[in-house]
């Protein structure tokens, strides 16, 4: 009966947010890794769209994020033993995502509520899902930050507040950065409107991140006949050793 | 010049990575080794994930002491009867060294045993060759003729044998053990061997510096083609486009190494080798002592 009333309620919800919704664009929805990759940019822009004239109350905020596929990551801490620095445990994470962005166009503790924060998963804290992840130890939440703190320093996450440009309380652009060391997936865009820290309307497009060309063949390569990539590195090996020799011998002749 | 390397998943410069290939193949080839034991903290610190750093440094030094040992075969600097008996004992200690390698990788703390593995040996190895050196150079600029060496246990053994390209007539045993002790070691730590094989083969076999060079790149390349297939089919983590741009820089590097080392003298050859085995411990055993920047680490999940 709870459940049913949970039910209700949720379908309840967009009817009631519907009255202002998001009309998004993208620059591209899909990166290409290529051989020279060197990172990409992808513009989002859009556009509130409203039936009603513009609420009194206070201004609409927007919120974007960027999110790479979520992966069960295994966290280890060092200690000091016997003198040297030495791995003593570890914590699996049950999925933290690969890249996660967010741009907002206010500060985040003010276009969002914590609660909001919890029920969408937002922030960065609250994208990296450690539920249940060991438990008896009783700092897992050191290894969930420390998750955040190696891969903002590795510029996969971050936080970018008053990134997103709102205009007439009407249009919103931001640009996200993808750094070069981008793992493949399908990552997924989402644009949140806020109002007093609630939000009123959500958006979820994805970007597809594929490795192209020659990286394509490579990748899938290594993976489906390794026995055969493993004979090819060997032949490149032999045969650049080879010619480069024999390039000097001819050299010295001359 | 960014190339994205497929495997790896890094977005790494190009002449960064020739460099370091070039570097790499000139102490290859001016010493024997195979630089395992450099490229792989090199690679860590461009910010190559460790697996694929080793897997790859281990095919790219196939290509570097190939080339190498061309050049040493033309001017007949390779024992290749001696290099056959070590390779023997060097595939049978490597199949061992996998199986050992995996237990403690089934126990945990496998990275610390091959960090360990490497201060302990290099430190050792490094020092005795750094000691012995500067003795012989001390002694030739006095100009008393070096002593002849004596006779050890290593010449009480019977199965004896004749190498005639070092000049020896010993028992096969100990290049059999030394073989296989090497590959053990390889193995494990994830590299060809040769900075422990050289020093082997010239105090524990006695042969002529000349002649260990080559003998150790030949064998070398035997084992690091074993290890490069034992990765890429077990780790799939040996990155061809990583090793190409290695391995362009690591050949001409080999070239110009085998020039540079048949114009020194062998004592100063074997100083500069153990001076920098021995400065690549001092900053292994650094980093084991004093506190890391980071204390938490990201195990890499390797889905297949």
């Amino acid at each position: 009966m709870r459940s049913l009333l949970v039910a209700l309620l949720l379908f309840a919800l967009p009817a009631q947010a519907a009255e202002e919704e998001v009309v998004l664009g993208l620059s591209q929805d899909r990166v290409a890794i290529t051989a020279n990759f060197d990172g990409s940019e992808i513009l989002i822009f859009g556009a509130v769209k409203r039936e009603t004239p513009i609420p009194d109350a206070d201004q609409i905020q927007v919120v974007v994020t960027i999110s790479g596929p979520g992966r069960p990551v295994l966290v280890r801490r060092k200690e000091k033993k016997f003198g040297i620095w030495i791995n003593v445990d570890s914590v699996l994470v049950d999925s933290a995502p690969s890249f996660y962005a967010i741009a907002t166009s206010a500060p985040l503790d003010q276009v969002l509520t914590d609660t909001e924060d919890l029920r969408y998963r937002i922030s960065i804290k609250r994208a990296i899902r450690s539920v249940g992840a060991a438990m008896h130890i009783r700092e897992a939440q050191d290894f969930a930050d420390a998750v955040v703190r190696i891969r903002k320093s590795e510029h996969l996450y971050s936080v970018r507040e008053n990134t997103v440009a709102v205009d007439q309380q009407t249009l919103f652009r931001t640009a996200i950065e993808m750094p070069s060391n981008l793992t493949e997936g399908t990552y997924t865009a989402r644009i949140f409107l806020t109002r007093s820290g609630r939000v009123i309307s959500h958006y979820e497009t994805p970007i597809e991140v594929r490795k192209v060309g020659l990286e394509r063949f490579l990748f899938t390569m290594s993976r489906e006949r390794p026995f055969l990539y493993g004979l090819m590195s060997l032949a490149i090996a032999i045969s650049a050793g080879w010619g480069a020799s024999a390039a000097f011998r001819l050299l010295r002749n001359r | 010049m960014q190339i994205y390397l497929p495997i790896a998943e890094v977005s790494v410069n190009a002449f960064l990575l020739l460099g370091l290939g070039g570097l790499v193949g000139i102490l290859s080839g001016m010493f024997g080794v195979g630089g395992g034991f450099l490229i792989t903290p090199l690679l860590f610190f461009i910010g190559v994930p460790p697996a694929v750093a080793v897997a790859t440094g281990a095919n790219q030094i196939v290509a570097s002491s190939f080339s190498a040992v061309l050049a040493h075969f033309q001017r007949r600097t390779v024992d290749l009867k001696m290099g056959l008996v070590l390779l023997i004992g060097g595939l049978a200690g490597a199949a061992i060294g996998v199986v050992v390698f995996n237990y403690l990788k089934s126990q945990g703390q496998v990275d610390l045993l091959v960090k360990l593995c490497y201060v302990f040996f290099l430190g050792i190895v490094g020092a005795l060759m750094l000691v012995e050196s500067l003795n012989a150079l001390l002694k030739s600029r006095k100009g008393t003729p070096a002593p002849r060496r004596q006779r050890n246990w290593v010449h009480a053994l019977p199965f004896k044998m004749r190498f005639r390209t070092s000049g020896l007539y010993i028992s096969v045993i100990p290049p059999l053990l030394v073989g296989l002790a090497v590959g053990v070691l390889a193995a494990i730590m994830g590299v060809g061997g040769g900075f422990i094989m050289v020093p082997a083969m010239i105090y524990i076999l006695g042969m002529p510096t000349k002649v260990v060079v080559g003998t150790s790149l030949f064998q070398i390349i035997f084992v690091t083609a074993f290890t490069t297939m034992l990765h890429a089919t077990t780790n799939y983590t040996v990155d061809v486009v990583l090793a190409v741009l290695l391995l362009i820089g690591g050949v001409v590097g080999a070239q110009f190494g085998t020039q540079i080392g048949l114009r020194m003298k062998a004592e100063q050859l074997r100083i500069l080798l153990a001076l920098l085995v021995v400065s690549v411990c001092g900053k292994l055993a650094l980093e084991l002592v004093l506190m890391p920047d980071e204390l938490f680490s990201i195990a890499k999940q390797w889905r297949h």
